[in-house]
């Protein structure tokens, strides 16, 4: 398999992680969710980070972002498929 | 799987097994450190071990600080120790507890005597403790005579990927053999707190560790938090690594503990493990060097350190091994990595293979291999301090 470029934890997460360097607004992304191997491409909206996540939907102001199958917190800015998902828009449900 | 089933290890009086040979100079208290750090530099073959605190403390806080101080020098990393303290009373309290082991120790006190008289009088019994354990064999023992600690930092979305699943799959493959295990980190359960309790290996448990994780947010969290914990939870380095709520560094450090083994008691800060082999969850701060002083002085001789952005810490007592799932960091901050499993993100390597490498390591460092910590001389010694002093 080439190397992916976002991993996926879990079949029910809305976001993915970007594993490899100098990712561009405009590229396509092999994506692969590590939980059954399975694969399928999104195109990045922005430059994103080794790291960092990417909206794998369309996420709505209010919506619960889901990682590892498990909720993570919440949007507090809405987020478009393929763009950045980060502390800009992304808020703790705790403290 | 790892082949290795064997490792050399020193095999102290009171049965337990060590892969480091010291003869520790430990202070009762801050104002020894300078004695402790003359003696260290009088001997050859013996370390000190200064910290902060130790006067004027009380009650839980004072029961943690002679937990932890007894605890560091019952560790069997430690071969004979020297205790030094400003006065003769505590530092007799600490012998007494550290002669338990039936180990080589011996106390000073400064007062009536001041430091140069104390420096050599301590200076001589360092001596007689170096020639009497820098001789000592190692014996071939079994890797379940391993007391292995784990805790991440720096950590990114590639811990959770790949650093700390690789820790998680070396415990799934040796705590079944008899190994001990540590997890700790009560604040960076948060958000993984379910999960957690279900780990346990009974309700009980489960409600234990609950009642410890709730605690922390009473006691600790809630009284003193400005925002969401003034951006030290995560940290700056989690966020510049791409880790952005407490929820998902919290789910990514709980992949430390595999996907099989039951954690099978809660210990409090720097408490020995009691139930025998296994998997135990420790109370503990989620920064580095207090957590691993916790953890060395509960008796773990190996440690586990998954980082992501790239922590350096050590221990002086307690070999860290520093691996890293990230390819930039295992790039630029190579001289800091033990293990490289960043081949788990590209697809070539499995989780498996992550744990193997990670056994793999954990032998040669038994064995005696310098960590990248070691070769560096990191020797982060905090000790854990519940409140002021009186």
């Amino acid at each position: 398999m080439s190397i992916p470029q976002l991993l996926v934890h879990d079949k029910r997460d809305n976001v993915g992680v970007v594993v490899v360097e100098g990712v561009k607004a405009g590229d396509e992304l092999l994506c692969v969710v590590t939980e059954d191997d399975s694969d399928f491409k999104i195109v990045t909206k922005h430059d994103v980070p080794i790291g960092h996540k990417i909206a794998l939907a369309d996420l709505a102001e209010g919506d619960t972002v889901i990682k590892y199958g498990e909720d993570i917190g919440r949007m507090a800015a809405p987020a478009k498929k393929g763009e950045h998902v980060h502390v800009h828009n992304l808020k703790t449900k705790r403290w | 799987m790892s082949t290795n089933t064997k490792f050399w290890g020193y095999r102290r009086e009171n049965g337990r097994v060590g892969v480091r040979n010291y003869v520790a100079i430990l202070p009762v208290d801050d104002i020894s450190n300078a004695a402790c750090e003359a003696v260290a530099k009088n001997i050859q073959g013996t370390i000190a071990l200064p910290h902060s605190y130790g006067r004027l403390q009380f009650g839980e806080d004072l029961e943690l600080h002679f937990r932890t101080i007894i605890g560091t020098g019952c560790n069997p990393n430690v071969a004979a120790c020297v205790v030094i303290g400003i006065e003769p009373g505590w530092t007799q309290q600490v012998v007494d507890g550290i002669a338990a082991t039936g180990k080589p120790v011996a106390g000073f006190s400064i007062e009536q005597h001041g430091d140069i008289a104390t420096i050599a009088r301590a200076s001589y019994k360092a001596k007689e403790f170096v020639h009497a354990t820098s001789g000592l064999l190692r014996e071939e023992c079994d890797v379940s005579e391993l007391w292995v600690a784990a805790k991440c930092g720096e950590s990114d979305t590639t811990t959770g990927l790949a650093s700390c699943p690789a820790v998680g799959n070396m415990y799934d493959k040796w705590i079944p053999e008899g190994i001990y295990g540590c997890f700790g980190e009560t604040t960076e359960i948060t958000g993984a707190e379910h999960l957690c309790k279900a780990r346990a290996a009974t309700p009980e448990i489960g409600e234990k560790f609950m009642r410890t994780w709730q605690a922390y947010q009473d006691e600790v969290v809630e009284p003193y938090k400005t925002s969401d914990l003034s951006d030290s939870q995560p940290t700056k380095g989690n966020i510049l690594g791409g880790l952005t709520t407490i929820e998902e560094k919290a789910l990514g450090n709980l992949e430390k503990i595999g996907k099989q083994v039951s954690y099978i008691d809660v210990l409090k800060p720097a408490e020995a493990p009691q139930q025998g082999p296994g998997l135990y969850f420790m109370d503990t701060s989620s920064a580095a060097a207090e957590c691993n002083t916790l953890q060395a002085a509960a008796g773990y001789v190996v440690h586990c350190f998954p980082t992501g952005q790239g922590n350096i810490i050590g221990n002086p007592i307690m070999p860290v091994i520093k691996l890293t799932g990230n390819p930039r960091t295992a790039r630029t901050m190579s001289e800091h990595i033990d293990v490289d499993v960043s081949g788990v993100i590209r697809r070539e390597m499995t989780i498996s293979d992550a744990g193997d490498a990670l056994m793999d390591m954990i032998v040669k460092t038994a064995n005696g291999r310098l960590t990248a910590a070691e070769a560096l001389g990191h020797r982060e010694f905090v000790m854990t301090k519940l409140y002021r002093s009186a």
